[in-house]
């Protein structure tokens, strides 16, 4: 492994990091509201497919994103209204997007099948920065979505911990009548939650298309929407976490393209296993310390709330 | 219509239906300010309904709600705050992983929360009515006691003027109770009025200025001065007739042991030790009462004996059987009947039907084969409601809908009609009205009368000392000393609940 291979492999690291972080943390406002959603992948997808069109029909990489966002989070709020508004089964629900969001990107990506992109997202330019050895092409060579991922991060982070409204929404995910009782509504906060995942994992899945692969392929997601909800609770809910597991789950997404070119013989197929037997190791330490203290998990979360139930 | 403007509520002809039940029929309430008013009322009385009225939980389907003079439609617990009610229910609205402070600020307007001035903030508050809180601590950390103030905080806090309180003393120490009087008597002085809801007469003579009663969603003694009334008169008002205690049962000599406890130890819910050696021996035809301020290791010892919490060390039998590491349906069938102290949370399932909750216990024999006979259990089921005088609608309900004593009545005719050899009961009468109260301690004397050994852990002292044939008091795990409850004076009980022993 040459020093080229191994900057190449640290770059694509943060591209892939930064691709699960921003699912992830459009998850974790979701799950920290109490809902949990298992249709990252397919909002992933659709948000993936409706970019790369609106991209290929406009040649605005901006307006494809922001399409692409508001799209997935009115897909997401099909969920929110069964779960939230209309109480149905969180996992059903959520899974159904899933698979629904994978049916309709392919159905309407059909025709984009092996088309150049209209547009994509071009490298953002930090002059001198990029010039620097190791860091230039590693950090300063990036999509803007990375620095938006870590734009995206950060914000959230001080929504949840510093402002009422952050209060607010882990409240309904914690104990929903406290908060109702406080005079917030629980369903409009966990709406809000879920449509702002929704709108995370569009700007997730458009950065796939617009920037990373500049295709659209079926099946372009390729499971990272389900290892960007694995990545919720290997950072025990947490955006700082998350960002640490990101890149290590990004790492490793990288290596598994790479593996062959280094010439290692391991199965990329095992590697792939890796997030999800470490997050079966943190669920696993988490419950170990949830003896003695509350667990990191939001208390309430899959409960459906109900005001007047006697 | 005029309106008294030294009034700072005024509920007038209030009206609240729910599916099969009516909680409020034509109810009124006038409360003056700057007083502790109490709510009178047996379970099913209507009382918490319309303290939610009063606070915007629910919306009366008829009646008027005045607040110092002017009519109001509350559509939410927010809009009521708005208008300065406060309620603290009986269930903790608490977040409980959120610091003291964080739950206060809930709901607060300021968009960014700096901590260590909202702290300081809710630390004057604090101080300011004698409510000793860290607000720095998370809230899971915390004793009841100190839930409670977190709850009156967050009223202060969004300067609420009227205060409703559901049942604030069921969850207190007596000395904690005593504390919340001296808390509540302050925010009267300071202009503020306290609606206190409760069913202990000696609380409501103690704490309060007036008292309204009510009766079957009916008001039917309205603001009277406490001064002038007695304990009697209120208890006679709320069932409507003179409140009937069981009487102490006949003297009879003891069987042979029926459960015997020996050394036994257990854990609480944090891993800590809860019951520390505890030796105990249940007779025949006796009922031995445990006496012990909640949370000295009652719940785990009735949870350990249950089979629901594995023990540390010790030796469980009943009548000669060993069953300490045998499963719960094992000590089911070797004669133990079991009425938990968390009746709907492992005694009952809210969601399940009467005849379900009827057969939980012993559905294995009420089939063939695999299938169950709906007939037998029906037959099981209707039995149960006869001997025990259960009161539900259809039986093919769920039992959500029955009222606290119905409810209790089914789990212990439950536990009852399995013949079990012993008996025990963690609270069984707490939070039931007078005639359940009655019905439910006739049903262990009886039982005891035909040699059923009880061991009844209660944290009434009356009724302890009324059915028990041996009394013994816990306290941090451990049985501190025994007391002959014909010849025990209250002083010496509540020295030893404090945990003073024999030998010092």
């Amino acid at each position: 492994m040459n020093e080229a291979s191994m900057i190449g492999m640290l770059s694509t690291t943060v591209s892939f990091g930064a691709l699960l972080y921003l699912a992830c943390i459009g998850e974790l406002i979701s799950e920290k509201a109490g809902v949990l959603n298992l249709g990252v992948e397919g909002m992933m997808a659709l948000g993936a497919v409706t970019g790369f069109l609106v991209a290929l029909n406009t040649e605005n990489p901006w307006l494809a994103l922001l399409v692409a966002m508001i799209v997935t989070a009115a897909f997401a709020l099909i969920h929110g209204v069964f779960s939230v508004v209309l109480g149905a089964e969180q996992v059903v629900s959520g899974l159904s997007l899933t698979f629904l969001g994978l049916g309709l990107s392919a159905f309407f990506g059909k025709s984009a099948v092996g088309n150049p992109p209209g547009a994509i997202l071009a490298n953002v330019d930090w002059g001198p920065l990029s010039d620097i050895p190791w860091a230039g092409p590693i950090l300063f060579q990036q999509s803007p979505m990375v620095y938006f991922a870590l734009l995206v991060g950060l914000l959230t982070s001080f929504l949840l911990t510093r402002t009422s409204i952050g209060l607010a929404l882990r409240g309904a995910g914690e104990s929903a009548s406290t908060v109702d009782t406080a005079g917030h509504s629980v369903v409009k906060i966990r709406l809000a939650a879920v449509a702002t995942g929704g709108a995370l994992a569009g700007a997730a899945g458009s950065y796939l298309t617009l920037s990373l692969t500049t295709s659209w392929q079926d099946g372009a997601t390729a499971g990272r929407g389900w290892i960007a909800v694995a990545l919720v609770i290997f950072g025990a809910w947490k955006p700082g976490r998350a960002a640490i597991g990101a890149l290590l789950f990004g790492g490793l997404l990288a290596l598994k393209t790479r593996l062959q070119t280094f010439g290692v013989d391991f199965s990329p197929i095992l590697l792939s296993m890796i997030p999800y037997l470490l997050t079966i190791g943190v669920l696993l330490a988490i419950s170990i310390r949830a003896r003695h203290r509350p667990s990191a998990s939001p208390a309430e979360i899959g409960q459906v709330y109900r005001r007047e139930e006697r | 219509m005029t309106s008294d403007s030294s009034l700072a509520i005024e509920l007038i002809d209030i009206w609240k239906r729910f599916p099969g039940v009516i909680a409020n029929a034509g109810a009124t309430l006038s409360v003056k300010k700057g007083t502790i008013h109490a709510v009178l009322g047996e379970n099913g009385a209507g009382k918490s309904t319309l303290m939610n009225i009063l606070s915007g939980v629910y919306r009366p389907d008829e009646g008027q709600v005045r607040i110092n003079g002017n009519q109001h439609w509350f559509h939410s617990p927010s809009d009521a705050l708005t208008s300065g009610i406060g309620m603290v229910h009986q269930e903790f609205r608490l977040v409980p992983s959120f610091t003291v402070a964080e739950n206060v600020v809930l709901g607060a307007s300021e968009k960014i929360i700096r901590r260590s001035l909202i702290e300081k903030e809710v630390e004057q508050i604090a101080q300011q009515f004698g409510l000793a809180i860290d607000p720095t601590r998370p809230v899971w950390q915390l004793s009841m006691g100190e839930r409670q103030r977190v709850e009156i905080l967050k009223t202060l806090w969004r300067k609420a003027q009227i205060l409703i309180l559901d049942e604030p003393t069921a969850v207190l120490t007596p000395a904690e109770a005593d504390e919340l009087g001296n808390v509540l008597r302050r925010m009267a002085e300071d202009g503020r009025t306290v609606v206190f809801i409760s069913h202990k007469l000696h609380e409501v003579t103690a704490f309060c200025d007036e008292a309204t009663v009510l009766r079957g969603g009916k008001t039917v003694a309205s603001s009277l001065k406490v001064e002038e009334v007695n304990e009697s008169d209120l208890a006679g008002l709320m069932v409507g007739s003179s409140p009937v205690i069981s009487e102490r049962p006949p003297h009879q000599e003891p069987g042979e042991a029926m459960l015997t406890i020996e050394e036994l130890g257990t854990l609480d819910d944090r891993f800590l030790p809860a019951v520390k050696n505890l030796d105990l021996t249940v007779k025949s035809g006796e009922i031995v009462g445990i006496a012990g301020v909640s949370g000295n290791g009652q719940r785990e010892m009735a949870q350990a004996i249950a089979g629901l919490r594995p023990i540390t060390s010790g030796k469980i039998t009943i009548s000669g059987k060993d069953l300490t590491n045998a499963p719960p349906s094992e000590r089911f069938t070797a004669g133990l009947g079991y009425v938990p102290e968390d009746r709907l949370g492992i005694g009952l399932a809210p969601r399940l039907t009467v005849i379900e909750n009827a057969i939980l216990r012993c559905y294995r024999n009420l089939r063939k084969s695999i299938f169950l006979v709906s007939e037998q259990a029906v037959n099981y089921c209707k039995e149960i409601i006869d001997r025990f005088g259960v009161r539900t609608g259809p039986i093919d309900d769920p039992i959500a809908g029955l009222s606290g004593g119905n409810l209790q009545r089914l789990l212990v005719g439950r536990e009852l009609s399995g013949n079990p050899k012993v008996v025990l009961a963690a609270q069984p009468t707490r939070g039931l009205d007078v005639q359940g109260v009655k019905a439910i301690q006739d049903l262990l004397i009886a039982e005891r009368a035909e040699g059923v050994a009880v061991l009844l852990i209660s944290e009434d002292l009356d009724e302890l000392l009324t059915l028990s044939d041996r009394l013994l008091v816990m306290h941090e795990g451990e049985i501190v000393k025994e007391f002959d409850p014909t010849t025990a004076h209250r002083h010496e009980i509540g020295a030893a609940m404090a945990g003073k022993r024999d030998e010092s």
